[in-house]
This record gives structure tokens, sequence and C-alpha cells, in this order.
């Protein structure tokens, strides 16, 4: 039997939810009719409209899709006045302020305390400047990621940039495609270091050559059933076909058609197409997508390059995209360090005056929730590293403030079990000033997820945290399960979960503890990665203890059940919410 | 009126008539359950796996971990709470901190 989302869908999904979410914004939010909340809201996410969690009613995540992370020159600008001007809460945030941006492990950008009366607003001001939250959120084609600087890299083979564009072009607004089963997550990687991140999307293209009538030709391989979520990690899976770029969207349509048609539309748990593909098989998704949902004879796979993938593969080839790293075109591309992808709204001000300044206006977001400003002149990159800015959104930066990546968590999301952000930058500060790395260490990545949901992409990290809860001295605290040596490259590895329910407050004394023990016992020149993986599960839990240290951790109480974790008052009962387009309260704060 | 209740977001929420009532992320004791060894289950809420009514009980079945002993599971039904009046759809959500009993009335109903 449908779920219930799948009978809202069938009522009203897609294009048309915007006529309805445009009315019930002019009419306000009592205009939602009390006992259709519910619908409404699983609707709005397809226009990139999340409602915030319990305690946070009326206010809205308002997730912009920027395709493969390319902001054009001036877009940064208009994202940045959206902020300042629609994105402040009833309470600012101790470290971030009272409007900033978060740029997301899916190259895209949220803001939060959106109100609804201000949306049409907003969607005018982006929609002028061809931005869009179209689809960024949904059960749909989601914003298409991809090696961040593609056709501005020296490793390139194909520019993916193009094919990205054409994906996103093909399939937002298409009404063919706007109704799936669950969200629809897909990555074009054009260069031969793997920084699409393939392996944990729906459907991944990735570089490979092909000899057709005698001649090698460049084109991808398609991978198909990549995901994180719910306990239930999956890399994609090669389904034996090759593309040439001019047929990418063609293969895309009959992927996604297929997952409309067969996907699991009676269990949203078990919907998305990883569980298809763990279902039929490769063979038999290759064998459905020929059969019925292309009209031309598929190749079989060609010769990829994954042997050469170097992106968060464990070495330190390529960790990421920060710092300075040149263009083709003789320009410069100079990645910035944003810990936890958020930056206050002034600072976003500030880079896109610099973006104009030193580059061509254009930013790019990457997967690590890192800023790139391309195009800077190779005259001028000493002048640009000079300025203030860069102390704080470094090129440079210490190895524990550029690997560290957290999702939302509690501050604002239904789904976290603890504080992510806020307490992740606590975290890397602490690091860095208490914990020398072993020699040579230049990249270590920790990612911080509040849930199974994965969003920080825990698995895929040196050091992976995972939102958990635990009794300390009796009390219920925020704590975190600990997994180690995640990461990507030829041999994918999800981590291994090590330690346990881990009071939050005690992590950062176990990777103290963890990496005494791995400069101790590592052999010369080994990577973390490999230290951790000729571990067996006994040794792994021998590697560390946790123990409180001097870090301190404000936000070990039950975070969510605040209204907000960082206001004076937190109780449930003290939230403004729901307020009016003014932000007043509609209705009386409980007693 | 009818009672609506579903979850919502991966199973983060239990709405009941349109509003969020029961969230992921407490623990909640169990007794005489599934899941694990333990006599008193110290267990947190990650997911609702199905919710589902029994008049006038809203019921769910909860994923999560006992946070004693590390066992991850699937609990039986559970009531989360009741409506106590249905011609206003007034809803009262379980005291979190008590003790509950997945599938207590027929358990009960069994001789030890």
């Amino acid at each position: 039997m449908p779920t219930k989302v799948e009978n809202w869908k069938d009522e009203l999904y897609g294009n048309e939810i915007r006529e309805h979410l445009m009315e019930f914004a002019e009419e306000g939010w009592d205009a939602i009719p009390e006992d259709e909340h519910d619908a409404w809201f699983e609707r709005f996410k397809w226009w990139g409209l999340y409602h915030q969690r319990k305690g946070q009613e009326s206010y809205f995540m308002m997730r912009i899709g920027t395709p493969n992370g390319v902001l054009e020159p001036g877009q940064l600008r208009v994202v940045a006045e959206i902020a300042d001007e629609y994105a402040r809460g009833p309470v600012d945030n101790p470290e971030f302020g009272g409007a900033y941006c978060d740029w997301t492990t899916r190259q895209s950008i949220q803001l939060h305390w959106i109100k609804l009366e201000d949306i049409p607003a907003i969607f005018e001001k982006l929609e002028a400047n061809d931005l869009s939250t179209q689809q960024a959120c949904g059960d749909s084609w989601r914003n298409i990621v991809g090696c961040p600087v593609a056709g501005k890299d020296k490793h390139e083979h194909i520019d993916a940039w193009p094919v990205a564009e054409e994906l996103h072009e093909t399939f937002k607004g298409n009404d063919d495609y706007s109704n799936l089963p669950r969200k629809w997550k897909v990555a074009v990687t054009g260069c031969d270091q793997g920084c699409g991140q393939g392996d944990i999307n729906d459907l991944a293209y990735e570089p490979a050559t092909k000899e057709i009538d005698g001649e090698e030709q460049l084109g991808f391989n398609i991978r198909v059933g990549g995901g994180l979520s719910r306990k239930e990690p999956r890399f994609s899976r090669s389904i034996d076909v090759w593309v040439p770029p001019e047929k990418a969207a063609d293969v895309g349509a009959g992927m996604s058609a297929l997952f409309r048609e067969y996907g699991d539309r009676d269990d949203r748990f078990n919907a998305r197409i990883k569980f298809l593909v763990d279902e039929w098989g490769t063979e038999k998704m290759r064998d459905v997508l020929q059969e019925e949902f292309v009209d031309f004879e598929l190749q079989t796979a060609g010769e990829n390059m994954r042997e050469s993938y170097t992106y968060n593969a464990g070495g330190e080839e390529h960790g990421d995209h920060v710092g300075v790293h040149e263009q083709p075109d003789g320009n410069y591309y100079v990645g910035l360090d944003v810990l936890v992808g958020r930056m206050g709204v002034d600072d976003v001000y500030e880079l896109a005056d610099l973006a104009d300044d030193y580059g061509s206006g254009e930013v790019r977001l990457t997967q690590r929730q890192n800023i790139i400003v391309t195009d800077v002149d190779s005259d001028r990159v000493d002048e640009f590293l000079e300025e203030p800015l860069l102390d704080t959104y470094s090129p440079d930066p210490h190895p524990f403030m550029r690997g560290s990546i957290a999702c939302t968590g509690t501050e604002f999301c239904s789904l976290s079990i603890v504080e992510t952000k806020n307490r992740q930058v606590r975290y890397a500060r602490w690091l860095k000033d208490n914990v020398d790395l072993p020699e040579g260490v230049e990249d270590f990545h920790i990612h911080l997820s509040g849930c199974t949901a994965s969003c920080a992409q825990p698995q895929i990290a040196d050091v992976s945290l995972r939102g958990m809860k635990t009794r300390k001295d009796g009390e219920p605290v925020e704590a975190l399960d600990i997994g180690l040596g995640g990461g990507l490259g030829e041999d994918p590895h999800f981590a291994d979960w090590v330690e346990m329910r881990v009071p939050a407050d005690e992590v950062p004394g176990y990777i103290e503890n963890l990496l005494a023990t791995f400069e101790d016992e590592r052999s010369e020149g080994q990577t973390f990665r490999e230290f951790i993986a000729e571990r067996d599960e006994e040794q792994l839990q021998d590697l560390a203890e946790a123990e409180e240290t001097s870090y301190e951790d404000p936000f070990m109480h039950n975070t969510k059940m605040t209204w907000y974790p960082y206001a004076d008052e937190d109780d449930m009962g003290d939230s403004p919410a729901p307020t009016d387009g003014e932000g007043k309260p509609l209705a009386p704060a409980d007693d | 009126m009818t009672t609506d209740v579903h979850q919502l977001d991966d199973g983060a929420w239990i709405s009941v008539n349109d509003e969020r009532r029961i969230n992921v992320s407490d623990l909640w004791l169990l007794a005489r359950h599934d899941v694990c060894d333990c006599e008193l289950a110290d267990f947190l809420v990650e997911g609702f796996a199905e919710v589902g009514v029994d008049h006038p009980d809203v019921q769910a079945r909860i994923a999560g971990r006992c946070i004693t002993c590390g066992t991850e599971g699937v609990t039986g039904w559970i009531t989360v709470g009741r409506v106590i009046d249905p011609e206003t759809g007034e809803f009262w959500p379980v005291e979190t901190t008590s003790v509950h009993i997945p599938d207590r009335r027929r358990r009960l109903a069994r001789p030890k």
C-alpha cells in the first residue's frame, strides 16, 4: 500500500506546489489549514523548503541548489543579501551571529529562519539572478554534484561542467521526473582524482575511455546505488555501461525513469535505489534499463580511471580543494577553508567583493563544505592571500580545521540526536591548540553527523562521529559513536565503528589518545587509513580510551528538548514560534 | 473527528493530527521487551519504524539502541500516547521517562 507521503504526492506535487505556496505566503502562516500541515510541509520540500524542528514552527530552512557548486559572478552577493534580510531568527547563534550561510556537503546553500511570508520576495530575487530552490529537497532530481573545479582543473579528462549543466537543465522542473519514490542524487566526475564522490550517489558518471570504431573516446562509466543513510551505507555499483557525454542525459533519464517505475513506494525506508540494486543485482539493472528505458544500444563499460583516484583516498595527495592551484588557463583557484561550512553574512559579503576584485566573481562550493575563489589573476595571487578575511578562511589551514565537517544538527533539524556545528567548531579549535598531529599528516578528516541520515558523510572520514546518547553520572547526555578509517579512492572503505556512545565531552580526549597511539605504533610513512585497515576489531578497540580533558562542552544536555539550544531561555515553552511575517508570536507561549 | 497519525522525515517524529508530538533522541526505559537481554533497556529512540492506532492509544514500533548493552533493534508496539477526546482530537503523549512495556496487553494476558 502506498505511504501517506505517496498519497499526498499523488494529489499534488512538483511544479504546481508553487502556486499554493505563494498563496499561503500572501495570506500568512495561519492560511495553511491545520489539518494539512504535514502534507504541505512534505510538498514544500520540492521547492527547497524544509520546516524546522519542533519549537521552531513557522520557520523554514531554505536550500538553494547550485549545480556542481558553481555560483556565477554576482550570485554570492545575492545569497548574502537574502541571508542578511530574511534569514534572521529570534536568537543569534553564539559562533556565527544573527545571519549566516551554510555550504553543504552536496554543494548547495542552506539558510535558516526563513518565514513563509518572505518566500515570494526571496524567490523573485533568486530567480532574477538565475538561482533557484527548485528540487533542492524532496523526491526528485537533487542538486547535481561533481568536481568543484570542473572546467578549471589540470587533472580533468572531460569538462564535467557542461554535462552537469545539461542534467540540471533537463531534469529541473521536468514533470516526467518530478515525482520519484525518493530523493535522486547524481554526481558527475570528469577528473582522474575522483572528487565528484560518485561512490556515494544514486547515479554516478565517472570518467572512462572506450574504443569505438577503432578510436578511443572519452565518456563516462555508469554506477548506481550509492548512499550513506540509515546505517545501510552502499557504494555505487557499476552496471557495465559507458556513455559518451552527449548521451549522458539520455541515460540519466532512463535510470531515473526506471527508479520512478520500480522503486518502492510502499516503504520509504526501502525506497532509495540502493535497495533496488541490492534486490535486482547490477545485471538485471542493466537489462531493464536497456529493454525498457533507453532507445539505443548501451555500450559496455569502458576503461575507468579509478586507480588514480587520490581524492580522500587516505594519502596526502588530494584531501580537498583547499589551497592555491593553477588553472589550465594560467589563472589560479584558491580554495578557502570554511570551518563546518558556515560563514557569517558579513564575511560572505566581503568574500563576494574579493571574488569580484581578484577573480571573475565566480565562486564554487565543495563537497567538503568549503568555498573556492576561481580565476584569480596569477599576478595578484600573493596580494589576495594577504587579505585579512583569509586569516579566518584560510587557504592553508591547520589540518584539524580543514578536516572538519558537520551537519545541521539539533539547532534546526528534526532528525538529529545531538548538537553538531558549534560542537565541531569547539572540537577543531581544542584539537588545534592541544594535539600534535603525527609527522607528515596534512589531512585528517573528522566528520560529525547528528544522526544516521549521514548528511556530514561520516562513514568516509578518518574519524567518523555520529549522534548518540548515553548516561553520565546517571544523567542522559549527548554522546557520539566513533568510527575509524573511512575514505574514498580506488578502494573506498566505510569507517569501522569502534567506540560506541562516548560522552561528547570525552571525544577530543579519545582523538588525542588515538593519535598518540598512531604516532607510537605506525610503521614509517604509514597513513592513518592503512594503520586502521591492518587492525582487527579487537585491536581497534584497544587503540585509545575516551577521557575528559580541558575541553568543555556546553551542549551536553538534551539540546533536542530545547526550542533553540543557544537561547538564554531555552525551554520549549519559551519559544516564540509560530510567529507571523514580522516574527511576532501568533500564540501566547505556554505557561 | 478521526485521528490522523503518521511518522515523517525518515521516522524522526510522530505527527498526531498534523502536530509534531513525539520526537527521536529521548531515552525510554523498556521492560519486558525483546530488544536485548537487559531487564530494563535504556533505549535511545532513533526513529519510528511504524505507527498505528489501537483506539484510543497511539502506538509505534521504535528503532534504536539500548545504551546499556549496545544492542540495536526495533521494539514491539509501544503506546506513545492517547487521544483523550476523540471529538477534539486532544492527545496526551506518554511520559517518556516512565517505564514502557512493548506489546503490553498480549504479554500481560499470558501467565508467567
